[in-house]
């Protein structure tokens, strides 16, 4: 009772620093700047917040907050129209929404799916604040018992995921994540350094892959790809159906399964570590769980798009309280805002333990203007969701050009190598693989995206429980198995079970036919070889390091899978489930465009980046693409690779990027942006 | 080119008002280059996160100020490989006209002193113009800090310690080798992504000793001392211009390592061991973070680079807006950065072998 006596004054105070004409013109200016970064893909918060980091210095701490709360609120929604709109995640945060948004919006309903989703996050950053302004005050104790085990539990709750999006051999999507994880243990062990996968003399792996370059390998270019197949615009349907209202009325009708999420959301971003890379996939799963009727995941259910969707916004509001209690960030963009917090105005503000006592009504002042953002940007975004949807009916050859190039940029910013985008392309052909013969993507990405947080747990949780062994058992038992770890592990098992039993009906992939066998064992047996190899190379680690561990025992487990995969594609005729290959029937298979030339373009376009540089290849890229290949005018060629450079520059330049060099630039000296 | 990034300034002034000032210096002269017009761009190795883009973050606008011309200065972030990945492409650098410069941390020093087989730069070739410096103190639960009899660590060594640890070979090692030294049996958890993590896990109860920079610890345990969830153990302490190890300026009623280890039964704070700990320490805090002109820069860049910074540190209220976001120390130029330069970078072939030698035994890290 004594601390809401305290914290209602805060409050007012807060609503009181709010509520000036200044701050909120601020908050609007913050978002808009926001909603125009978040739309490209790839780009998140860390690149809008980096633009402002400059003029933080000195500022009115309540404008600059304004500013940066403005900004990084509203990322999470605006990445929503690549994710609905071309089936791109724009960030780790708007993963789960491709799954279901994208089939929407190729069935001409984008505005509808776009809507749903706005109005999902809308609420869920209303929820999330709500939520916050109450828990911030008890949330000190609640999150410290949040321990190593705990946090172990957390995501292997995330991985458990897997068995909803498995695919209909449950097995395939076991081995599809285990492969993902083994893919995240490339590079340096966080243990004690050593290299898997990876040599000093070729320094690029030894950093290990980066989220954004396999997020858009496995989701973006497998679609970029097979709609410029079959040359065609995004949208089936030529008259585009469904309006915004009835986006807004599909939330209206699921609005406690939006609560439920939003909830999920905040809850999970509260804990630190986590970083709320999994918070998308939990409530993918648990909309999945409570929808009676299945059979339309993956390929168009609304309430796929309203279970993310509203928790990604929750989580950032969840995200503010590692930020603000414990100094501790709980992603990239929160960690430059801490790194600006400090210096705002005469840096009296100090985020940490001491951050309540002393700064109440600036922490209530971060919540609400986060809320507001979102108030703000979503308005903006429903508004323009209409005419942004109209996209969708474009001819797809007219847009892909100007897709490969934004993820190729976002794809470099990411390590400032060429080898960012080999790897781009690289993983995009696995992506295309994996798509073509029904191995579940969304598994494999899970698997990447906590390969990390499961190794580095599970070997801290050990070692940490070791030492209290050696003091005594019970004392070693308690640390293991806290309540919330039991918890955590019942919840975990049941949705497993039920996940399992449900996996065959929900085709995350879409219906993919069965053909010959030939084809998707080779591609089975190019899996396990590598399975294979990354065993080995696991294994020539000393035994000492703790480093060889858990790539091992990944790759153990999916050793072991795929042999039975391998004996079953042996026994089973080749019309056999296990056999899906998507170039045998349907959209692939009646393709305008093959493949091979179709990817031979974008790896034009990395071969000649590597002799003449970035902007250069590109210019040529554009041009030869839409003259070539969209088979436009000369004159409308030349008009569309100008605008593409113009924007390319003009971001780069805002942004304060560079372009990847190729081997021209090492002979001569060019002036920006050639170099 | 110019011309755009004037209006781009113009626009930025706008979009985000009340901005630093831009005051005039007049600081053309006989000697020194005029940045007029250009674009200062400011490479750190690690990424947007950590504490070195707090560092630059925090110079870059007054250094903006205080250059002749006022150039934009861009800080870049160029992670990678643990910061060699920037290191090397600075190294590749010719100096060309002044606009290109380099912020080096401790973690670009250790691995150039332990000899690791990822760095291609060298020291040697680059131009300091400026050197910061920092400390480190060390702390522990009360019922642990109870047990310490004064400055006498004896009582500590019969406990089991676990501390979150970021890797064997990062600055993590000046603590780790003053537990050691001081006979403390203590376990590190490896794969903590930074010091903010490894103080969480002090706070869970995970950890039962820590240790933060000034600027972490100031922030983040000091509220933890006053609830009484943490008391500090030692400092690093600074060093005096004589390179003696004295009391911390910012904690100066924290006692340091030098005298915890004199009162420490079997310390020594001589002899091989203590040598190769203070090379590092000084490697790894009072000469933590640095900024470069490439290899090859006129005298004339290094005079107006110098000169900047002590613009930046003669301001009024330098200590005031510095003493909360660097700490209270010494911010270096001209010769002085010179010697920290040299203090930081070279170790005695001794001190090396000791830690290579340490490394592999203790943590199984080979170093080559």
């Amino acid at each position: 009772m004594e601390v809401i006596m305290e914290a209602l004054p805060a409050l007012g105070d807060a609503w009181g620093l709010i509520l000036q004409p200044i701050v909120l013109g601020y908050l609007v200016l913050g978002v808009v700047m926001g909603l125009c970064i978040g739309v490209f893909p790839g780009l998140g918060g860390i690149a809008g917040l980096s633009l402002l980091l400059p003029f933080m210095f000195g500022m009115d701490p309540i404008l600059g907050l304004a500013l940066m709360v403005g900004m990084v609120a509203v990322v999470p929604t605006s990445d929503t129209f690549a994710s609905v709109l071309m089936g791109i995640p724009g960030s780790s945060a708007s993963q789960a929404t491709v799954l279901d948004g994208f089939p929407m919006a190729k069935r001409g309903q984008a505005a509808r799916a776009l809507s749903a989703a706005f109005a999902s996050s809308l609420f869920g950053g209303l929820v999330g604040a709500a939520f916050l302004t109450v828990f911030i005050l008890i949330a000190r104790p609640i999150v410290l018992e949040f321990r190593t085990p705990e946090l172990l539990m957390i995501t292997i709750f995330g991985l458990s995921m897997v068995g909803i999006l498995a695919g209909r051999v449950a097995i395939k999507g076991i081995v599809a994540a285990g492969l993902g994880m083994l893919i995240g243990t490339i590079g340096e062990g966080a243990s004690s350094g050593d290299l898997r996968m990876s040599s000093y003399d070729y320094p690029y792996l030894t950093d290990g892959l980066k989220l954004v370059i396999v997020g858009l390998g496995i989701f973006a270019i497998p679609e970029i790809i097979s709609l410029l197949r079959q040359d065609r615009a995004i949208s089936q349907e030529p008259q585009l159906g469904g309006g915004w209202l009835e986006g807004v009325k599909d939330w209206f009708a699921n609005i406690w399964l939006s609560v439920r999420c939003s909830i999920i959301g905040v809850v999970v971003g509260v804990i630190p570590g986590l970083g709320g890379s999994v918070v998308d996939w939990i409530a993918y799963g648990h909309a999945v769980q409570t929808t009676k009727d299945k059979s339309q995941f993956g390929s168009g259910e609304v309430r796929g798009v309203i279970g993310p969707e509203s928790s990604n916004n929750a989580k950032e509001g969840g995200g503010l309280v590692p930020t603000l209690l414990f100094g501790i960030p709980g992603s990239g963009s929160m960690a430059i805002f801490i790194g600006a917090i400090a210096l705002l105005g005469s840096g009296q503000i100090e985020v940490g333990p001491a951050m309540l006592k002393n700064n109440l009504d600036i922490t209530y002042s971060i919540v609400w203007l986060l809320a507001l953002a979102n108030v703000v940007g979503t308005v903006i975004c429903i508004a323009a969701s209409g005419g942004i949807a109209k996209l969708t009916t474009i001819r797809f050859a007219l847009l892909a050009p100007f897709l490969f190039m934004i993820i190729s940029f976002a794809a470099f910013q990411s390590g400032q190598n060429l080898m960012d985008l080999a790897a781009l392309i690289g993983i995009g052909f696995l992506g295309i693989m994996m798509r073509r013969f029904d191995w579940s993507r969304p598994a494999f990405l899970i698997g990447f995206v906590l390969s990390n947080p499961a190794e580095t747990y599970a070997n801290q949780a050990l070692q940490i429980a070791q030492s209290r062994f050696r003091k005594g058992f019970e004392e070693g038992i308690d640390y293991i198995f806290s309540p919330i770890v039991i918890i955590l592990l019942i919840i975990t098992v049941v949705s497993v079970v039920v996940g399992l039993r449900q996996a065959k009906t929900i085709l995350a992939e879409g219906d993919v036919q069965s053909g010959s066998k030939r084809a998707p064992f080779v591609f089975m047996l190019a899996v396990t070889g590598y399975i294979a190899y990354a065993f080995y190379d696991a294994s020539a680690i000393p035994e000492y390091s703790r480093d060889r561990t858990f790539p091992m025992f990944v790759a153990g487990v999916c050793l072991v899978g795929c042999a039975i995969l391998i004996v079953r594609m042996m026994l089973k005729p080749e019309t056999d489930t296990i056999f899906a290959d998507r170039e045998r029937n349907g959209e692939d298979a009646d393709a305008t465009h093959g493949l091979w030339p179709t990817l031979a373009w974008f790896a034009g376009l990395l071969i000649l980046t590597s002799l003449l540089g970035f902007i250069l290849a590109l210019a040529i890229f554009l041009f030869s693409f839409m003259r070539f290949r969209a088979g436009v005018s000369t004159l409308f060629a030349a008009a569309y690779t100008v605008a593409g450079l113009a924007f390319m520059m003009g971001m780069a330049w805002l942004l304060n990027r560079d372009f990847p060099p190729g081997l021209l630039q090492e002979y001569a000296d060019l002036p920006w942006p050639f170099t | 080119m110019s011309t755009f990034k004037t209006t781009r300034r113009v626009a930025f002034s706008l979009v985000a008002a009340a901005a630093a000032s831009f005051s005039l210096q007049a600081q053309a002269g006989g000697h020194g280059i005029d940045l007029a017009g250009k674009t200062v761009e400011w490479i750190i190795p690690f990424s947007e996160t950590g504490g070195s883009a707090k560092w630059a973050n925090f110079y870059a606008p007054l250094l903006s100020e205080a250059l002749p011309g006022q150039p934009t200065v861009v800080v870049k972030f160029m992670p990678g490989a643990g910061s060699t990945k920037g290191a090397n492409f600075f190294q590749e650098q010719q100096y060309d006209d002044g606009t290109l410069i380099f912020g080096s941390s401790g973690s670009t020093q250790f691995p150039f002193l332990l000899g690791d087989p990822r760095v291609k730069y060298n020291y040697a070739d680059w131009n300091v113009v400026l050197a910061s410096g920092t400390g480190g103190v060390a702390y522990l639960p009360p019922e642990l800090a109870a047990k310490m009899d004064g400055m006498d660590a004896s009582g500590l060594q019969g406990e089991d310690f676990i501390y979150g640890n970021q890797g064997a070979t990062r600055l993590d090692l000046v603590p780790t080798l003053a537990w050691e030294m001081l006979g403390l049996n203590v376990e590190s958890v490896m794969g903590i992504k930074g010091r903010g993590d490894g103080r969480l896990m002090f706070e869970r109860g995970e950890a039962n000793i820590d240790y933060q920079t000034s600027s972490s610890y100031l922030s983040g345990v000091t509220p933890l001392v006053e609830a009484g969830t943490a008391v500090p153990m030692m400092t690093w302490g600074a060093l005096d211009d004589a390179g003696n190890i004295v009391r911390d300026p910012t904690f100066p009623d924290i006692p340091t390592f030098k005298e915890v280890c004199d009162a420490t039964e079997g310390c020594e704070t001589s002899g091989e061991q203590w040598d190769a700990w203070k090379a590092f320490f000084i490697a790894g805090f009072p000469a933590q973070k640095m900024v470069f002109l490439p290899a090859g820069a006129s005298e004339d860049a290094k005079v107006t680079y110098t000169a900047a910074f002590e613009a930046v540190k003669a301001r009024a209220d330098f200590a005031e807006i510095s003493g909360k976001r660097l700490g209270k120390y010494p911010q270096m130029t001209g010769e002085a950065a010179q010697t920290a330069l040299a203090s930081g970078t070279t170790v005695t072939p001794e001190a090396k072998a000791f830690v290579v030698n340490w490394l592999q035994e203790k943590y199984g890290v080979s170093l080559n």
